[in-house]
């Protein structure tokens, strides 16, 4: 169980990760699953659980950051149309692997979260976006969903409260763009997941053109705390403007990968020396993506950056979805930027033009560098593609191509003269 | 494969029936059921293309969009068992492109490649979503964390001897 004194707090999301059985019902409420919610759909209003949200600081853990009580309160009241509530579970951002463990492993966490967003929204079809790949814990999430519906914690008149909510798991095809949210909205009309432009933004005009909230699981999975212990509660956690915990997801040269929730801002250094047992090799790391393979890299230099949206914004990268890879002195980074480059250019939707045409130069030219067939001309216009792409399409995958490219350009242009030295 | 044998049972349909209930419109239900087809039928033929646009009611375009815009859908047939490494950043760094060549050698086939007895298929695909369990390879979308090639040599090795029993 959460202790309701903040400075108790180690984990929010992940406080039952590891009990045994916990996706199941029985379980699940032997460790206060849906417990406070009666007194929600009982004693809360809409107005009461947006304005909890709110003092609680909570931001979007998907990525964007985006305060989630804010984002709640666009969405217009009384315009005669349904809105929905969708749930990002579309996890693919490279290094991300935080939300499979919560709905693998703690399934009704997320459906206590999303129906008690859904009663702020008055939401009556409510969905689980869930990339393709993740076939196991769809059917996890089924599985809890159904026991959630035999309990009448789901359908008609949840627990007698006259409140109703149906709540449908809906699975992706092995599309990275979908995890952008209104791509994700097309992805679930049953369309190819191209970026939507925005404005109109989806709380106002989204899933069927209708006023839509998508949130990301470990977001949702925030809320049934925040409600129970209150918005201060939350406040207290972490630091100013970035309250709470967050699970990060390491990978790469450490010696224990995996999901780590830490209250925000904890240092970089801590999450890899205390938690992470250290790196593979050497004592610094070499280059650290703080946020996913899209977030601008960080170096030696930053070790010690307190981990918070703002401290990574000032070091010139994003907190981004919590996916951290760190790599040591052995990583070839030409060779990574160029994978990551064939990724973006495989995974670009093809609708803007900077970002169709610019992810495949990145790539083509990336792989010359690799094998050792670049010249000094081909790292310029690596540069000036890269440059030229970000900030002008419609989302930001070709702002996320162009980070490991410029990231590489910036901190280890050597890197990039030695390859091109070995030109026969 | 005929084109009668591109039928949805009767079960399929009224399971159809109760899932376009579930969305505001129809069109919703498409990729669930591209996923029914695959699975029914090993693969999303152009017959089953026409049938899904047919069942949904939506123009054949609708459904040849989505099914060539997603990954997971195909269009051929492939092994019976499908092992797809993931070779993004994380693996990467933890040996996945070794364990693919790895992988290739003991299958004599190139990557993309299908055994010639159909029973193994293999492919590169991008991140996971276990990259704390990197290297990962998913078979037949069941997910092998910290594969190495030991594990890999004998999972193919049993699959073989029990002469592809699933």
């Amino acid at each position: 169980m959460i202790s309701s004194d903040p400075k108790q707090v180690k984990q929010i999301c992940f406080d039952n990760i590891d009990v045994p059985g916990m996706h199941t019902l029985s379980v699940a409420r032997k460790n206060g699953a849906y417990a406070f919610l009666p007194t929600v759909l009982k004693d809360f209003d809409s107005g009461k659980i947006i304005d909890e949200v709110k003092t609680s600081g909570l931001r979007g853990r998907g990525g964007a950051g985006f305060p989630t009580g804010l984002k709640w309160s666009f969405v217009p009241r009384n315009t005669g149309k349904p809105t929905y509530l969708l749930c990002n579970a579309d996890e693919g951002e490279p290094g991300t692997f935080k939300d499979r463990d919560i709905m693998r492993f703690d399934p009704h966490l997320l459906i206590e979260g999303m129906i008690m967003a859904g009663f702020a929204l008055d939401v009556q079809d409510a969905y689980i976006y869930i990339r393709g790949e993740f076939l196991h814990e769809t059917n996890v999430m089924n599985a809890a969903i159904a026991e959630a519906y035999e309990a009448n914690l789901l359908g008609d008149n949840i627990l007698g409260s006259g409140y109703s909510m149906d709540l449908t798991v809906h699975r992706g095809a092995g599309a990275y763009i979908c995890g952008e949210e209104t791509a994700l909205i097309e992805s679930l009309e049953g369309k190819a997941g191209r970026p939507r432009f925005k404005p109109p933004f989806p709380a106002v005009e989204g899933f069927y053109g209708c006023p839509t909230v998508v949130n990301n699981v470990e977001t949702l999975a925030t809320v049934p705390a925040i409600l129970e212990f209150g918005g201060q509660w939350h406040a207290s956690i972490g630091v100013p403007n970035n309250a709470g915990c967050k699970v990060f997801s390491v990978s790469g040269h450490v010696n224990k990968p995996g999901n780590y929730e830490v209250p925000l801002g904890t240092s970089l250094k801590t999450l890899i020396e205390d938690y992470c047992g250290g790196l593979q090799h050497g004592t610094v790391p070499k280059v650290i993506i703080p946020g996913g393979s899209s977030t601008p890299w960080l170096t030696a230099e930053h070790y010690e950056t307190p981990l918070t949206y703002d401290d990574l914004m000032k070091a010139g990268s994003f907190l981004g979805s919590g996916a951290i890879i760190v790599m040591d002195e052995t990583a070839d980074l030409v060779a990574l930027t160029h994978r990551l480059a064939h990724f973006y250019a495989h995974e670009s939707c093809g609708q803007c033009t900077p970002c169709r045409e610019g992810t495949g130069w990145l790539e083509r030219i990336m792989k010359r560098v690799e094998k050792g067939q670049g010249n000094a001309e081909d790292v310029t216009v690596l540069g000036e593609a890269a440059t030229h792409m970000a900030g002008r399409t419609i989302c930001a995958l070709a702002e996320g191509a162009a980070a490991p490219v410029l990231s590489l350009l910036k901190y280890f242009p050597e890197d990039v003269q030695a390859r091109l030295a070995e030109k026969s | 494969m005929s084109a009668d044998a591109v039928r949805f049972s009767e079960e399929r349909l009224a399971e159809i029936d109760a899932l376009v209930k579930r969305y505001p419109g129809p069109q919703s239900a498409l990729m669930p059921v591209l996923y029914m087809a695959q699975e029914d039928f090993g693969y999303i033929s152009m017959e089953a293309q026409k049938m899904v646009a047919q069942v949904l009611g939506l123009r054949l375009m609708q459904v040849r969009e989505v099914v060539t815009f997603y990954t997971m859908f195909r269009e051929q047939p492939c092994g019976k068992y499908l092992l797809e490494v993931c070779t993004n950043a994380g693996c990467m760094l933890n040996g996945a492109y070794e364990l693919a060549d790895h992988m290739c050698n003991s299958l004599g086939i190139k990557m993309g490649e299908t055994t010639r007895d159909g029973m193994f298929t293999i492919a590169e695909v991008e991140c996971a979503g276990a990259c704390g369990g990197a290297p990962v390879v998913q078979v037949n979308n069941i997910y092998h964390e910290k594969a190495t090639p030991e594990l890999m040599d004998a999972l193919i090795t049993q699959v073989r001897a029990d002469g592809g029993a699933a």
